[in-house]
């Protein structure tokens, strides 16, 4: 039995170890970023390989099952862990934990029903929630009772979990004593996580304020007039692979690096590893002006602001303003036509600034870039 | 009606056939396909239903009834709010040990907790139903609107959420507010550490600084305080569920009138 023991600990160790090398952002927004395309295919291609790499299998009833076993195997092995039980078992952190089931439960379901419409539709049925239009239930009975009996089973689940968990209360308020880490709000936690790459007038408010205007706009931005009223992938994937996207990795998934994974200083931490507030890590990030003047041109930094930050202005400029007429005229020309100027510059700014958040990550990751802009003289850092 | 007939008639019939039920409730107890279709037609409450619908509707698969839980979660949270107003004082001094006294001494002491977890339950289920709508197309013509509007009372919602939070007065409260409300602060143009906030300036005098931007304003003050604790409470309890029962109302009358739930044709 001990003998048997000592290796089964060294496992569960080195697989610990495994899980949180893989959750550092760098590794894990890669992975995510790299499969996404694999498993939401938006095109024939990648279409293609997701069927032979058997992707497809995750939107079945079994795929379903493994998907929630994999996330309880996880938060169990969280629970037994001496580091992850700490943060794991915080009553402000279960929304999370609901919201990992939740957020898979139903994104697995919707799937599981497109690609049973997908099926139909290619067998020239209609999808599987046509019925005959003369063929219509009354809403007393049918739907009213419904109604009451979801209302009283979560009616239930709520006055459960209210017994079941006290909800959460620290010390009286001390404006003398900040924490370490302070927190926002968990739903909150994907823009703070942001807060990372971009000074606080772009995570703090820019994107916010696109992420409401650019989902607001979705129904003006999509033209694809298939897919409306039933579950289906197929007929609307470039739709649900972008919206997906944004959703899943630059939501959600953001969230969770902010709950699990990040500690004291807003230091990445894996899940099973100690929150020590002395944990350093080397603040080596570098302007592009510093880049281009002092190590390119080994000069030193021009006093006037606009001269020193021309470079990092001018691909700004490049990137915001002669992008979008570039690809319309060569790459995305036939997308061009279909939407129209006004439709086209509008989802043009909407994808390049949802964009932009994975650029400056990478940029930050690989080059240690700091700032694109820097000029705190005006606050105006990007 | 014979006599024969009467004797047939249950109790909930009789009751149904009374004066004062058919004043209340005029379609009787609803038997009839024409009783059913005027018990939803003459109930104000039941009226935001057609009296019948496609049969893919009632399918949880489809709707996953997230909608209806966000409503639901709505009204829950405001007769658990109206209760807690009845016990919780928004200041510094009282704040923290009246949130103790509602768990210790306040009769069926989980309101708070239903409250609290009731919240977070709800911007879930926002989360979701935005999901359903989304995978459904749902939002394609002609309820193009009517996304937008769900779009905004998501974001009410989260605000409603965030404003809540510092109610409590505990450390989880106050910081996690600062750490909100410092984006404030970055503001362009009127956040005084935003980018062309220092253009706002006559001759050397700056008008927006830390006494005078936006945040001072959400906070009612330059920091965390008594003052933000009351703005935070006002806008918790009446004017942010104010706005949100307005678009709520929108959402609800657009259902309707963009040709009821969506479906395949």
């Amino acid at each position: 039995m001990v003998a048997f023991q000592a290796p089964c600990k060294f496992m569960l160790q080195y697989l610990k170890d495994f899980i949180d090398y893989l959750s550092a952002p760098t590794i894990s927004f890669t992975l995510l970023t790299v499969m996404f395309p694999f498993v939401f295919p938006p095109t024939d291609w990648f279409q293609k390989m997701h069927k032979k790499l058997g992707f497809h299998h995750m939107w079945t009833n079994k795929g379903g099952i493994a998907g929630i076993l994999l996330i309880t195997a996880f938060f169990v092995m969280g629970f037994l862990d001496k580091n992850f039980n700490i943060i794991l078992t915080k009553p402000d952190n279960f929304p999370i934990i609901l919201m990992t089931y939740t957020m898979f439960f139903f994104i697995w379901l919707g799937m599981k029903k497109a690609y049973v419409n997908d099926e139909r539709l290619d067998q020239g049925k209609k999808p599987d929630e046509y019925h005959d239009p003369e063929d219509k239930v009354l809403v007393w009975p049918d739907l009213v009772y419904i109604e009451l009996i979801a209302l009283i089973l979560f009616t239930v689940f709520l006055i459960v979990w209210s017994i079941l968990v006290a909800a959460p209360l620290e010390e009286p308020a001390n404006p003398a004593a900040t924490p370490n880490p302070s927190k926002a709000p968990w739903y909150f936690l994907g823009l703070q996580e942001m807060l990372v790459y971009f000074d606080p007038w772009i995570a703090g408010i820019l994107f916010p304020l696109f992420i409401i205007i650019g989902t607001s706009a979705i129904p003006y931005m999509d033209i694809n007039p298939k897919g409306d009223g039933y579950y289906s992938f197929k007929e609307r994937r470039v739709g649900i692979f972008i919206f997906m996207y944004g959703w899943i990795v630059l939501w959600v998934f953001l969230i969770v690096i902010g709950t699990f994974f990040r500690g004291p200083n807003w230091n990445f931490f894996g899940p099973f590893e100690f929150w020590d507030p002395h944990k350093i890590e080397a603040l080596n990030n570098v302007n592009l002006s510093e880049y281009f003047w002092v190590i390119g041109l080994n000069k030193p930094l021009p006093t006037n602001p606009l001269v020193r930050e021309s470079i990092g202005i001018l691909a700004t400029a490049f990137y915001v303003f002669l992008l979008p007429p570039l690809l319309a005229k060569t790459w995305l020309k036939d997308m061009f036509k279909a939407y129209g100027p006004v439709r086209y510059s509008f989802l043009m700014l909407f994808g390049l600034l949802m964009l932009s958040l994975p650029i400056k990550m990478y940029l930050r990751w690989i080059i240690n870039l700091k700032y694109i802009v820097s000029i705190p003289e005006w606050f105006f850092n990007i | 009606m014979s006599k024969k007939e009467n004797k047939k008639q249950s109790l909930l019939d009789w009751l149904g056939n009374s004066q004062l039920w058919k004043s209340i409730i005029r379609s009787g107890v609803p038997r009839t396909r024409r009783q059913r279709m005027y018990a939803i037609l003459g109930n104000v409450f039941l009226h935001l239903h057609p009296a019948r619908l496609p049969r893919h509707a009632v399918k949880l698969g489809y709707t996953w009834c997230m909608g209806g839980l966000s409503f639901f979660l709505f009204v829950v949270l405001t007769i658990t709010g109206i209760l807690l107003m009845f016990y919780y004082r928004p200041t510094v001094e009282y704040a923290f040990t009246d949130i103790i006294d509602l768990g210790e001494q306040v009769p069926l002491g989980i309101m708070r907790e239903i409250h609290r977890w009731g919240a977070h339950a709800m911007v879930l289920t926002v989360w979701l139903h935005m999901l359903r709508v989304f995978m459904t197309g749902s939002y394609k013509p002609p309820r193009e609107f009517n996304w937008t509007v769900g779009v905004i009372l998501m974001t009410l919602t989260m605000f409603l959420s965030f404003t809540g939070y510092l109610l409590p007065w505990d450390q989880l409260a106050i910081w996690a507010v600062t750490v909100g409300s410092n984006m404030a602060r970055a503001h362009p143009f009127i956040g005084s550490e935003g980018p062309g906030a220092s253009l706002l300036a006559i001759g050397d005098i700056n008008l927006v600084h830390a006494g005078s931007d936006v945040r001072f304003g959400l906070l009612g003050g330059r920091f965390v305080g008594e003052a933000t604790l009351l703005r935070f409470y006002v806008l918790h309890c009446i004017a942010v569920p104010f706005i949100a029962m307005i678009f709520m109302a929108v959402h609800f009358w657009r259902i309707r009138k963009d040709g009821g739930i969506s479906g395949p044709m």
